[in-house]
């Protein structure tokens, strides 16, 4: 019994990072038919925002706050990852609709990008990237009226984005031969999250040890989970939302501004990425790799779920974590002793 | 057909036709005393990563079946002629050095075959032709499509590399299996005469890889093909049966990965599970992706190229890659769709000097213009566009 109730609930742990992380995959998947391999890399985002949070608030003058830092992080996780989501959306994937393998392939790169991104981020890179993306947003005011309605002006837009780009790089080398401006902010190392003192501890019930911090994420999993439920359910988006997964064209002529609601289903959606980063720090530390671990299994829930049901998220989400935690473990055997030994061929035995 | 022979009657028309492949041939020829070892070792092996990217343009390019599993065939292919590399240097009774290090005294039974030459140039491209045929048959008998065949591909990648990683006591676990302090033909795999010669082969494999494509997509097989990729209910109601296209184009697309992974075993030295991982398979699509989808010369070009920039810029500035990869990801496919080939073929370089002012803008399609076949045509609607309207209104004027 003690086993039975320790593999359900380890399993059930494992199953609800990998649902706050499919949930979010699911809802974009389901609206747009849009594979986001980056789903990975934002919560690696929301990972890092935790990171910071904490670090911001250990040696600082919001120290008392320091024991509730987990709790004012998912929001702040939530925020970071839906905006970057949000600006996903807007520049790369809303070019896409309609190719979903197209979107794959984009959405890879980004992922890329993001992974290198944390590596490498210093202050000096920073300042350039911020400077190359001014130069770029302001090339229309900046360069002459009659230029941009010349036969020559789409080379032009493209043109200033690539000198824009050059003179962030050259600003960041520059500002890279200080010492204090290259220093890496994560660096490619992994990071640690120290878990607050009030989740440290276990709970004992029934024989069974239940660390707090997996109890707390699957809380947060439940919130969430509820939060997402109303949000599609009873809101006046969701229901937007919900309607345009059932039919576009006819959404669009009853007045619904899909566009709107594209951009806010994939914010909401990395939005749960994030909040899913904040609960992986809990587990362990965590490194720009994170979001390669866990992309897979998000595709799978998303399949095995279906599309558009959040009871098959959830139902799929719970059988794969307590399945790869039975597996994983080898509980297997002290679930069932009994076990036939001898018919099962040599090599299989040596996993 | 009979213009090009006419032509290339004349040395200038000769020269006109061959020319492209006048320039492979010598470059092949000069390439190994001019490059160093080092160099033509690394251009080899792209090359032979060429033969993988235009099996991913068959299946991609022309059906549309965005496969994320390449990888499975490619180790599949290179761990074949390991294995038979490492049992080949060995005096006979002997075992491969790794299998001491896990207690193993008897050679596993799926070894055996591989003492034979001959069978392991079978199985290079038949083992990973089958399991592709197989993986293939049962997706495609259900119909998986679309993103579902994507992710599914990439499923069975993972269960492969976590079976090839898992395995010391068969295959050396994740260390894999080293290939290049083999002997073969009495010298050294690694050694430098050996690789100039395999070079010329990867050279040799990769234009046979070439006409073997092209056969496959200029006839009615590679009409249907296309058929698939554009809109496959069309054609089954046509009558084809489109689960065996897709079926028989991913087992081709399997074994040419098959070849490109024993080539490229052989001259990097080492085959390990790596080459089963996610990213190298999402690599080999972007190759493709570059150099043009629905282009076989694109694919082999986007391979060669995009890894010699991958072994420059890591060398020079590795952090770099990475972006650098991330936004060709992002480019083609929100900018070049076609890819660098097809950008050049659908008339991208005159745009640009339109845009210039260089070129006259072209308001017609000169193509088409020139075509005597589409002018016929069109002669021929105007004159019965012209014949019904007389025959309408046979008084003209005003009805």
């Amino acid at each position: 019994m003690t086993v039975l109730l320790d593999t359900l609930f380890n399993g059930l742990a494992i199953g609800s990072v990998l649902m706050l992380a499919a949930l979010g995959l699911a809802v974009v998947f389901g609206l747009m038919g849009v594979i986001n391999m980056a789903h990975g890399e934002l919560m690696m985002l929301g990972a890092y925002t935790t990171f910071v949070v904490q670090n911001l608030l250990k040696n600082g003058p919001l120290e008392g706050l320091f024991p509730a830092y987990i709790l004012l992080s998912i929001p702040l996780a939530f925020l970071v990852s839906g905006l970057a989501g949000l600006l996903l959306e807007k520049t790369v994937i809303r070019r896409l609709y309609g190719r979903p393998l197209e979107t794959l392939l984009a959405t890879w790169g980004v992922s890329l990008i993001l992974q290198q991104f944390v590596r490498s981020v210093s202050s000096a890179f920073f300042i350039g990237l911020v400077v190359a993306v001014a130069l770029g947003l302001l090339a229309p005011r900046l360069l002459p009226p009659a230029w941009w309605r010349q036969r020559w002006s789409p080379l032009l837009g493209v043109g200033s984005w690539v000198a824009a780009s050059a003179i962030g790089i050259g600003l960041a080398a520059a500002l890279g031969n200080q010492r204090s401006l290259d220093q890496p902010w994560f660096s490619a190392r992994n990071i640690d999250v120290t878990a607050p003192e009030w989740l440290r501890g276990s709970i004992d019930v029934a024989g069974v040890t239940m660390p707090t911090a997996r109890l707390f994420i699957i809380a947060l999993t439940i919130v969430a989970l509820l939060a997402m439920h109303w949000f599609l359910q009873k809101s006046v988006w969701g229901i937007r939302i919900r309607a345009v997964t059932q039919n576009r064209p006819m959404s669009s002529c009853l007045g619904i501004p899909t566009e709107k609601v594209d951009a806010l289903t994939f914010l909401v959606g990395s939005g749960l990425a994030g909040v899913a980063g904040v609960a992986v720090t809990l587990l362990g530390s965590v490194g720009p790799n994170l979001g390669g671990n866990y992309i897979v299994d998000c595709f799978m829930v998303v399949v095995l779920g279906g599309v558009g049901k959040l009871l098959g998220t959830v139902v799929a989400a719970l059988g794969i974590g307590v399945l790869s935690y039975i597996l994983g473990s080898g509980s297997l055997l002290l679930l069932w002793p009994q076990m036939p030994a001898g018919r099962w061929p040599r090599c299989w035995c040596s996993f | 057909m009979t213009i090009t022979s006419n032509s290339s009657a004349t040395p200038a028309g000769f020269l006109r036709r061959w020319w492209p492949w006048i320039a492979i041939i010598a470059a092949a020829l000069i390439l190994p005393f001019v490059l160093p070892p080092l160099r033509l070792n690394l251009l080899g092996r792209f090359l032979s990563l060429g033969i993988v990217a235009l099996g991913i343009d068959l299946i991609w390019g022309y059906t549309g079946l965005l496969s994320l599993g390449q990888g499975i065939f490619f180790a599949l292919g290179g761990y074949a002629i390991a294995m038979y590399l490492q049992l080949d240097s060995l005096p006979p009774g002997q075992l491969p050095e790794f299998f001491g290090l896990y207690g193993v005294k008897a050679l596993p039974l799926f070894w055996q075959p591989f003492n034979s030459p001959w069978f392991t140039l079978i199985a290079i491209w038949v083992v990973p032709a089958v399991v592709a045929g197989l993986l293939g048959y049962l997706v495609f008998r259900n119909r998986i499509k679309g993103v579902y065949f994507s992710i599914l591909t990439q499923a069975a990648l993972l269960v492969f590399f976590n079976f090839f990683n898992g395995q010391q006591k068969l295959i050396n676990g994740t260390n894999g299996l080293k290939t290049d302090t083999a002997s073969l033909f009495g010298q050294m795999v690694g050694s430098d005469a050996m690789q100039r010669n395999l070079f010329w082969l990867t050279v040799l494999l990769v234009i046979a890889a070439w006409y073997l494509c092209r056969w496959l997509t200029t006839g009615r097989f590679g009409d249907a093909l296309i058929a698939i990729r554009d809109d496959e209910p069309r054609l089954r109601f046509t009558g084809y049966n489109p689960t065996a296209f897709k079926t028989l184009v991913f087992t081709v697309a399997g074994a040419l990965a098959g070849v490109s992974g024993a080539l490229y075993t052989v001259q990097s030295g080492i085959i390990s599970p790596q080459y089963m991982a996610v990213p190298f398979s999402i690599e080999m699509v972007i190759w493709v992706a570059v150099g043009g989808r629905g282009t076989l010369i694109g694919a082999v070009l986007g391979a060669v190229l995009i890894n010699y920039a991958k072994s420059l810029i890591s060398e020079q500035l590795p952090e770099t890659w990475l972006f650098i990869q991330g936004g060709l990801f992002l480019l083609v496919v929100t900018a070049l769709p076609d890819g660098v080939v097809g950008w050049w073929r659908l008339g991208g370089p005159r745009r640009i000097l339109e845009m210039l002012g260089s070129a006259s803008p072209t308001a017609t399609y000169p193509g088409l213009d020139l075509d005597p076949e589409v002018q016929a045509e069109k002669r021929a609607i105007e004159a019965r566009a012209l014949a019904e309207e007389s025959r309408v209104n046979p008084y003209g004027g005003e009805p």
